[in-house]
């Protein structure tokens, strides 16, 4: 039985399972991890079936976490961490940019970080303040770390297969809102390369670019279009470091407008990234400048406004017009 | 036993004036471990000679050598750096003791997470000192292979290497290994939360790490009671692991209290605690002027407890070493002495394109991208070149 619906958190959890199992290396630390399987239940019944010496409940302390993560690491384990919400990370960032990220080139490549960080990230649940951010420019714009996020159950499992083998550190943002999604997971067939983009929608009017939780709101929004008569392609770009242009590129010059979607703040986001790039490789390509649709420049706002906070199907669907318009 | 030469200081009123009087703060007298005192006279520890029971005048007179040939190596370094060959260097000066005890108190299996000054360590692990001069130089971040001498790299921002060498521990014990691991740090950096987050991981998961920290006294311009109320050591009561402070300038109390921790850890007994009380005789870095916040007379006085002073003194006291051994000790000296400068000197810069190299284990698109361009830029130049 290669192929089984299930949800995203389970999906995760199915990989993670899977890694325990096949490399004794592999170890999941993080706060309530163990007994209670996370506070997402994506570590479920993991220590009951590989014991509290490879499934860990550490101290409440991220940088502590991140910290014995590299020592463990630097004894041969393939630490697999959990920061419990994306407004929690910050703690650890120091460890994170400082020592992770640089650690194999100030060793001149003789010592490598196999480090994989899970963050569920980004809004949409009504949470209250530190449980509903997307801090993923943060680390994409730090060399030496890889940044990735799924946006369905059967590439989740995939890339944390593909993280956890990766001997780089891999910051893994889990699009918390999607964890209860379910899709068909196929155990036999990968999807890809890590840092791959994938067209999920094929169009010839606009490119939407968006990755983890906003792929289904760009899928929502070319649905709706498609109604209007406008044809959007649709780019699941998974993985923002590094970034796959050549994939982005390919769509743009077939589409000629490019709009990029992220809750993150548009402001030096991913988006801009891409803005500039595209604008370099595709100049006499495009028809319009490309846009972004992302958060606001102001601190994630408090639970009864977020729908006016996150894009929406709305929000999308004014950038596609403003750009075929242009 | 008396501990006046190395007394604590009564935290200071005022921050704004140079520290002179050292008095003992009322009703903390520090128990200090101390097996020579600063004349060089054996004294009897009942719990710690044991550790240095069986020690010989050869390995005695190694310790010494290690102490002037660290010494040396360091003095070396800091006229390198006066002659334009360094862009800086993190002198070691006056804490050769407690390098070098407790850098011989680790056993080959062991895993040594240092700072950026521990260089005595580095000689006693095998790591050539020549390979610690390329940071200081600016031709890498880092010249050696950390796993070659389980020495692991100059750790620069203060305290975060306990966190690995807390975590290596926690590699050790799932791997059911008897080695241990020490973390280096200072005073300065025992104020960091991630040498509270090492103390507290090293406890509950009862790692094999020992925490040396080498209380120097000073953090660049920050005396120790801008960083604490309480007698370092006496830190580790509170996460429930035992805690000692040794004479950091006797490298044979280094030597025997490292040892006891470390055995410590092997038999599965979880981390410790040791504080070398010690001095920083010379500046943080060749960047740094102590004349600014501290008094003279302050290194006055510790110069009298000098570490290599107190280790010939007894050696030659108790005659276990000649004449000899300190003129060929010299010799030694200079011959080293001469290897670092003529290394350092024919040092190359890196290949330019060194700076893209091992930013990824595996690759990076964005960095063969820009390598590429990179390479295209330089060729331009070339091609200009050609053209005159």
């Amino acid at each position: 039985m290669a192929a089984e619906k299930m949800a995203l958190a389970k999906a995760i959890n199915e990989s993670l399972r899977t890694a325990l199992e096949s490399d004794p290396k592999v170890l999941i630390m993080g706060e309530d991890v163990g007994k209670l399987g996370g506070v997402f239940r994506v570590t479920d019944g993991l220590q009951k079936d590989f014991g509290e010496d490879r499934v860990i409940d550490t101290p409440l302390a991220e940088s502590g976490i991140v910290g014995t993560a590299i020592g463990l690491a630097l004894r041969g384990y393939r630490p697999v961490v959990e920061i419990q919400f994306d407004g929690f990370v910050f703690p650890a960032y120091d460890q994170i940019v400082t020592q992770l990220a640089k650690m194999h080139a100030r060793a001149l490549g003789k010592i490598k970080l196999p480090v994989v960080i899970r963050i569920p990230y980004g809004g949409g649940i009504g949470a209250v303040e530190h449980h509903s951010e997307s801090p993923e420019a943060l680390f994409a714009h730090v060399a030496g770390l890889k940044v990735v996020s799924p946006s369905n159950a059967h590439d989740a499992y995939w890339m944390m297969q593909q993280a956890i083998q990766s001997d780089d550190p891999v910051i893994f943002f889990e699009p918390k809102r999607r964890y209860w999604d379910k899709a068909e997971v196929n155990r036999e067939a990968i999807p890809g390369p890590l840092h791959r983009a994938r067209v999920v929608r094929e169009g010839s009017d606009l490119t939407l670019a968006a990755y983890g939780p906003m792929v289904k709101v760009c899928l929502e929004a070319a649905a709706a279009a498609q109604e209007e008569g406008k044809s959007l392609e649709v780019l699941d770009l998974r993985s923002m470091s590094p970034m796959d242009f050549d994939s982005i590129q390919a769509s743009v010059e077939k589409t000629r407008r490019l709009v990029v979607v992220h809750e993150a703040p548009v402001f030096l986001g991913t988006g801009s990234e891409i803005a500039a790039r595209i604008t370099e490789r595709c100049f006499y390509h495009l028809e319009a400048p490309v846009l972004r649709v992302g958060g606001y420049h102001a601190p994630y706002p408090p639970a009864r406004l977020e729908d006016e906070y996150l894009p929406g199907l709305d929000r999308v669907l004014d950038a596609v017009d403003r750009s075929l318009a242009f | 036993m008396t501990v006046e030469s190395t007394a604590a200081r009564k935290p200071r009123r005022s921050a704004g004036t140079k520290r002179t009087a050292a008095k003992k703060p009322p009703g903390s007298q520090p128990d200090l471990v101390q097996l020579l005192t600063p004349e060089g006279r054996r004294v009897e520890s009942a719990e710690y000679d044991a550790y240095v029971a069986d020690i010989t005048p050869e390995e005695l007179r190694g310790l010494y050598r290690d102490m002037v040939l660290t010494r040396r190596f360091d003095a070396e370094a800091t006229s390198l750096q006066r002659q334009g060959e360094l862009g800086l260097w993190a002198s070691l000066l006056g804490q050769e003791a407690a390098q070098i005890g407790s850098g011989r108190a680790t056993r080959e299996d062991d895993y040594v997470f240092p700072t950026y000054r521990e260089h005595g360590v580095a000689w006693c692990r095998g790591v050539d000192p020549t390979n610690l001069l390329g940071m200081f130089r600016g031709v890498n971040n880092g010249g050696w292979d950390p796993n070659s001498n389980n020495f692991h790299l100059y750790t620069i921002v203060i305290g975060s290497q306990t966190l690995h060498a807390t975590g290596y521990a926690m590699g050790i014990a799932k791997d059911g290994a008897d080695s241990a691991v020490i973390a280096y740090f200072g005073d300065g950096a025992s104020s960091q939360g991630d040498v509270a987050e090492a103390f507290t991981f090293s406890a509950v998961y009862n790692a094999p790490v020992v925490f040396f920290c080498q209380n120097n006294q000073w953090a660049i311009s920050e005396p120790t009671e801008r960083q604490t109320r309480v007698p370092l050591y006496q830190r580790a009561q509170g996460y429930g692991f035992p805690g000692v402070r040794v004479d950091g300038n006797d490298v044979l109390a280094c030597l025997a209290v490292t040892k006891w921790a470390l055995e410590r850890a092997r038999r599965g007994e979880g981390p410790t605690l040791v504080e070398a009380y010690t001095y920083r005789m010379g500046a943080h870095t060749t960047s740094d002027d102590p004349t600014k916040y501290r008094a003279d007379e302050e290194r006055e006085a510790w110069e009298v407890k000098d570490p290599i002073l107190r280790m010939r003194a007894y050696l030659e006291e108790s005659g276990q070493a000649d004449e000899a051994f300190f003129t060929e000790l010299e010799a030694e000296s200079e011959a080293l002495g001469k290897r670092v400068r003529e290394v350092v000197r024919a040092m190359p810069d890196p290949d330019r394109f060194a700076m893209f190299e091992n930013a990824y284990a595996d690759g990076h698109a964005l960095v063969d991208e820009e390598r590429a361009q990179f390479a295209a830029y330089q060729a331009s130049f070339a091609d200009e070149g050609e053209g005159k």
